[in-house]
């Protein structure tokens, strides 16, 4: 005897976006979550990129809880005290139908999992999933940590994000190294809201999102700041492997940050209100775990479809995405009786025709770039390197050309041609 | 870099902002000193955010669940096997956070 249709592990947003595709096709789902409210064990950078609600919910933006929202994306390259920012603003992203909103999770995941449960999932919290229920090879529920709490359900959906133990249990995930992950750490400054008006040079909900190339020292990795309406969120994203090869901890590495000549005007002088930490699959495409099995659906950052590529910082809306996909693969499969993986296997094929892995796969060099040598330190040093020389007026020097200025640079910081360019084809190759 | 113009805040202080609610009853993640004993590479120590990995005199690794952010870190950093026993905390316990 089965519980519900589905199980749906994690009310992260994977979880709430599947559970939404199922409940709305008349689906019985159990959206199952450990935290004591959906969001409440999550933590991420700060923006939500919400078009791929569009169709989920139609009109999100009067609805979901935002604290700002982005008109203004900037990209800083540091290097030693010097910073180079690239700045973007389009106020055009201020109205309706949106770009990206600043939300603290807590807020934005408990939103969805209430759309999920309007639409007539049944939400249980506190609840930790232990493990799979497996009959014949096949995934027949999950156990959790209740008394007499064994769900079944001829499909289970895990959506237990990064650390996922269900998709590990089921053996369909083999690329557990830490070279695949980093970890983000986050301080929340609170400021008051003309404060960051005018340190952001912002009004009204506009809000900033600054990411950062050259701050993490001798680990590979990258910095963010996002403004919400009364705070600002400060953090790293920062490679395991170097990381626990130390010396330096995370919070030394985010003070150095908060203390960067660049930063430190934005950041500093709030009382720090929330500290917080989260691990990320960073490798992305390369990283992903088979997708489809006998009973069981793998979506979100347990599929590691969290983007991660430098520039680019997106995971919600890859989440959304590939759980709706889920949802709606496993509504199909159930119509027509077979749960097997046969039967499950439109989830991929919709993701291959969506965004999803469309992305993912034209995307998936990009981490390996990013935190590679080039990227960390040779184009913030040469960058920086060539905006000093451009810009210092050196009379009675004449002034150099800009061929001589960026050779030169390279050279000081020990760059050959021929690897950037080589690098650069690749860059091309990847972003182009 | 220049030094900022306010002081930083300790790391208790770090600690304090954030809620956990502690299960008294079982530590979700143990860890096997004597493991820790012959290892090298010691990754835990610097890579672990809430810095709950700390070295004893002896060579061992003293260790406390309870202010855990449930990241995993620890578990994907060592390389021991059966050094680290990693679970979720039971439902509804452990880290909460409100503004991340
Ligand atoms: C530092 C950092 C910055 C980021 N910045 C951004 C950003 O700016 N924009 C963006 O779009 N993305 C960002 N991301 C990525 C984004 O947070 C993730 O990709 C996204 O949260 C994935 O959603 P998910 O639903 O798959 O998983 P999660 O959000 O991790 O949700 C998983 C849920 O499952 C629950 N769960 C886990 N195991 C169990 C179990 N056994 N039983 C019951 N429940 C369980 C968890 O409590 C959680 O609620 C960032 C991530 C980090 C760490
Ligand atoms: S927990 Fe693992 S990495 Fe840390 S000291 Fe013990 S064996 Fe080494
Ligand atoms: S899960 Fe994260 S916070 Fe908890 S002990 Fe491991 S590394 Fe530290």
């Amino acid at each position: 005897m089965s519980d519900f249709d589905v199980v749906v592990v994690g009310a992260g947003p994977a979880g709430s976006a599947a559970a939404i595709e199922l409940a709305r096709a008349g689906r019985s789902v159990c959206l199952l979550e450990r935290g004591p409210s959906p969001g409440s064990k999550n933590m991420y950078g700060g923006v939500v990129y919400g078009r791929i609600l569009d169709t989920l919910v139609p009109a999100w933006w009067e609805q979901v809880p935002v604290q700002r929202w982005v008109t203004r994306r900037s990209t800083m390259l540091i290097h030693d005290e010097q910073a180079l920012t690239v700045d973007f603003r389009n106020p055009g992203w201020g109205a309706a139908p949106f770009n990206g909103a600043t939300t603290f999770r807590p807020d934005f995941d408990a939103w969805l999992a209430g759309v999920a449960v309007d639409a007539g999932a049944v939400l249980v919290c506190s609840t930790t999933a232990t493990g799979l229920i497996r009959e014949g090879g096949r995934v027949v529920g999950v156990r959790t940590d209740r008394p007499d709490g064994d769900l079944r359900a001829p499909v289970v959906i895990a959506c237990d994000g990064v650390n996922s133990f269900l998709a590990k249990e089921a053996g369909m995930y083999p690329h557990t190294g830490a070279e695949n992950f980093t970890v983000g750490v986050k301080e929340t400054i609170a400021l008051p809201r003309e404060v960051i008006d005018e340190r952001f040079a912002v009004r009204g909900d506009e809000g900033v999102d600054i990411e950062i190339l050259g701050c993490t020292g001798d680990v590979p990795g990258g910095g963010f700041v996002y403004t919400n309406a009364t705070s600002v969120a400060v953090g790293l994203v920062l490679s395991l492997p170097a990381l626990a090869a130390g010396p330096d901890r995370p919070e030394e590495l985010l003070r150095r940050l908060k203390a960067h000549p660049a930063v430190a005007p934005l950041v500093e002088g709030g009382e720090v209100l929330e500290y917080s930490a989260h691990v990320i699959p960073e490798a992305g495409y390369r990283m992903m775990p088979e997708l489809v099995g006998d009973g069981i659906l793998v979506a979100g950052d347990a599929a590691a479809m969290c983007l991660a590529a430098g520039i680019w910082l997106e995971g919600v809306n890859f989440a959304i995405g590939s759980g709706a996909a889920a949802g709606r693969a496993a509504t199909r499969a159930l119509a027509r009786g077979d749960a097997s993986a046969a039967g499950l296997a439109a989830y991929r094929e919709m993701l291959e025709s969506g965004f999803v892995l469309a992305d993912h796969r034209r995307l998936r060099d990009a981490p390996h770039l990013v935190m590679g040598d080039l990227a960390q330190r040779g184009l913030p040093a040469v960058a920086c390197g060539v905006m000093e020389d451009l810009f210092t007026v050196r009379n009675p020097e004449p002034k150099q050309g800009v061929r001589r200025i960026v050779r030169n640079r390279m050279r000081r910081n020990g760059i050959r041609v021929r690897d950037a360019v080589r690098e650069g084809l690749r860059a091309v190759r990847t972003f182009g | 870099m220049s030094a900022s113009s306010y002081p930083e805040i300790s790391f208790e202080a770090r600690m304090a902002t954030v809620e956990f609610r502690i299960d008294e009853d079982r530590a979700h993640i143990t860890v096997d000193d004597t493991i820790c004993r012959d290892c090298s590479t010691r990754g835990c120590i610097t890579a672990c955010p809430a810095n709950l990995f700390v070295p004893t005199a002896a060579g061992g690794i003293l260790f406390n669940y309870e202010q855990c952010f449930e990241c995993g870190t620890c578990y994907l950093v060592c390389n021991r096997e059966g050094a680290i026993t990693w679970t979720y905390p039971e439902g509804g316990h452990g880290v909460v956070f409100h503004r991340s």
